[in-house]
């Protein structure tokens, strides 16, 4: 998988198919057993803790419910990394957390607490947070899971402007198939561990392949079963045969 | 075969245990190495010194009040039969300072302080916040662990003084106001008999241990539980089942070390 300076990314697949274990692993969480992960010239699984937590800095992810820091309020979660890793005087933090929650629309937000705030809302501060450092890797981890349309909206076309902002390269992990085809500039798609497809979002919805179909229109039939393997239904059922 | 099975499921578990202790060991030590920076960022042991020791305080002042009272009541019934009334005041305050005070405000402690900093670690992992520190490039034992266990270590031995503190004037209480004990032999014995280095200070070493226990379990099992409504349940639960019998036992060894046939 290669994903170029600047583009928005997609990787998409059914789940349990390993879309965040990858994330998991660009980000060092994980290390592979076999094969590297190399994140500007740095091959990641060889880095030691210090020099990981430096090319972190570099990075920003976006987790599928925020994960904001429930005792800080919505200031307090933006300014965390400004605080932490930066000498920044308190002044200029302050211009600068309102500058981010400004550019996803909730400025007005800052004196709340993440309890306060709605799922939607929730997303676009952790966006904000995410992007506090203007990093060069964004990740997103089902930046859509659970929005209701006007915030899908909202949040992907952020996701889409922060990355052109920014000069970023940004991967998003979802199945939000609609959505996220119409913001990225190419699509892999994972089945069990594995690319089974890839191309631009154009090639994408006028691509033949079975699987790729299926998942693109959320048919039913397909390669993919609907059911979980198991044993026979009439044996399950302890029905004889007729 | 039924046995094969049982002695398989013991060895299981205690493979599990012990790898448990390793893990919590490699844990108290990390948390020890990233205490520096905890150090550096010291409101945030300011911000848990507040929601673990102040926070208790109601817990420990009501508790402490009760059992010096029952500690008043109690002695004077023992002392009356020897006739030495006026040792009320000694018995009183040699059993808190040396014993109840640390022990009672050290379990105490461990379910309300402890279970509280167990679950709140346990949701947050959870919830992924602890994944998104360290994604952060923020060392969550140094920002989430350390301040609290310093915290810990912080405010229990000064809840055990208040629990001794307040425990005494529940026992002057029951013993000289009520009952009518002497209050100036009350008060002149207890200042005669109770020494700083071998009572008040071997006090204030119990609830040094006693608070590190507790705190290294609670943050131990919050750090380490499933994250799951039931694994942070779990943990909890276990968390004061742990810390009881730790304090239990420490107070057996300390106590045979401090005071064993002296």
């Amino acid at each position: 998988m290669n994903f170029p300076k600047g583009k928005l990314i997609t990787i998409m697949g059914l789940s349990g198919c390993g879309k965040t274990t990858l994330m998991r692993l660009i980000g060092g969480a994980l290390k592979p057993v076999k094969g590297y992960i190399k994140v500007d010239g740095q091959i990641t699984n060889d880095l030691s803790q210090d020099d990981l937590y430096a090319m972190r800095r570099k990075m920003g992810m976006l987790f599928q419910f925020g994960a904001l820091f429930t005792d800080m309020s919505v200031y307090d979660n933006v300014a965390f990394q400004m605080r932490e890793h930066t000498d920044l005087p308190e002044e200029l933090i302050h211009d600068l957390v309102l500058m981010k929650l400004n550019a996803v629309g909730l400025r007005g937000t800052h004196n709340l607490m993440p309890s306060e705030l709605s799922g939607g809302m929730a997303r676009r501060v952790a966006l904000a947070r995410t992007v506090a450092l203007d990093p060069m890797l964004i990740m997103y981890d089902e930046p859509f899971a659970g929005l209701d349309p006007i915030s899908l909206t909202v949040v992907g076309d952020l996701v889409r402007r922060l990355n052109d902002a920014l000069g970023a390269t940004s991967i998003i992990v979802t199945h939000d198939v609609q959505e996220s085809l119409k913001i990225v500039d190419y699509v892999y798609f994972m089945a069990n561990g594995v690319i089974v497809a890839e191309g631009t979002p154009d090639e994408i919805r006028a691509s033949e392949k079975d699987f790729v179909h299926q998942f693109v229109h959320g048919e039913m039939d397909g390669p993919v079963p609907f059911h979980y393997p198991g044993g026979g239904y009439r044996q399950d059922l302890n029905l004889q045969a007729v | 075969m039924p046995a094969a099975k049982a002695i398989r499921g013991i060895g299981h578990s205690t493979i599990n245990a012990v790898w448990r202790i390793g893990v919590a060991t490699r844990f108290f030590f990390l948390t020890l190495m990233y205490s520096g920076s905890s150090f550096r960022r010291f409101h945030l042991i300011i911000k848990e010194l507040f929601s673990t020791g102040v926070m208790s305080l109601i817990i420990i002042i009501v508790a402490g009040m009760f059992v010096g009272m029952v500690l008043g009541l109690q002695g004077y019934e023992t002392l009356k039969r020897y006739g030495s009334e006026s040792a009320l005041g000694v018995m009183v305050a040699l059993g808190l300072v040396r014993e109840l005070g640390p022990v009672v405000a050290a379990l105490l402690f461990a379910s309300r302080a402890g279970s509280a900093m167990t679950a709140e670690i346990g949701l947050m992992k959870a919830t992924e916040q602890i994944s998104a520190m360290e994604m952060m490039a923020v060392h969550p034992i140094a920002r989430i662990v350390a301040p609290r266990f310093w915290a810990g270590i912080i405010s229990m031995p000064l809840l055990a003084a208040m629990f001794s503190a307040v425990g005494v004037f529940g026992g002057y209480f029951v013993g000289v106001v009520q009952i009518g004990v002497d209050e100036g032999s009350f008060w002149s014995q207890m200042q005669a008999a109770v020494d700083f280095q071998h009572d008040i200070l071997n006090g204030v070493i119990k609830s040094f241990v006693f608070g590190t226990a507790v705190t290294v379990i609670a943050l131990f099992e919050g750090y380490d539980a499933p994250p799951t409504a039931e694994g942070v349940s779990g943990a909890t639960t276990r968390t004061v089942v742990t810390s009881s019998l730790a304090i239990l036992m420490l107070d057996f060894i300390l106590t045979a070390m401090m005071f064993g046939g002296s």
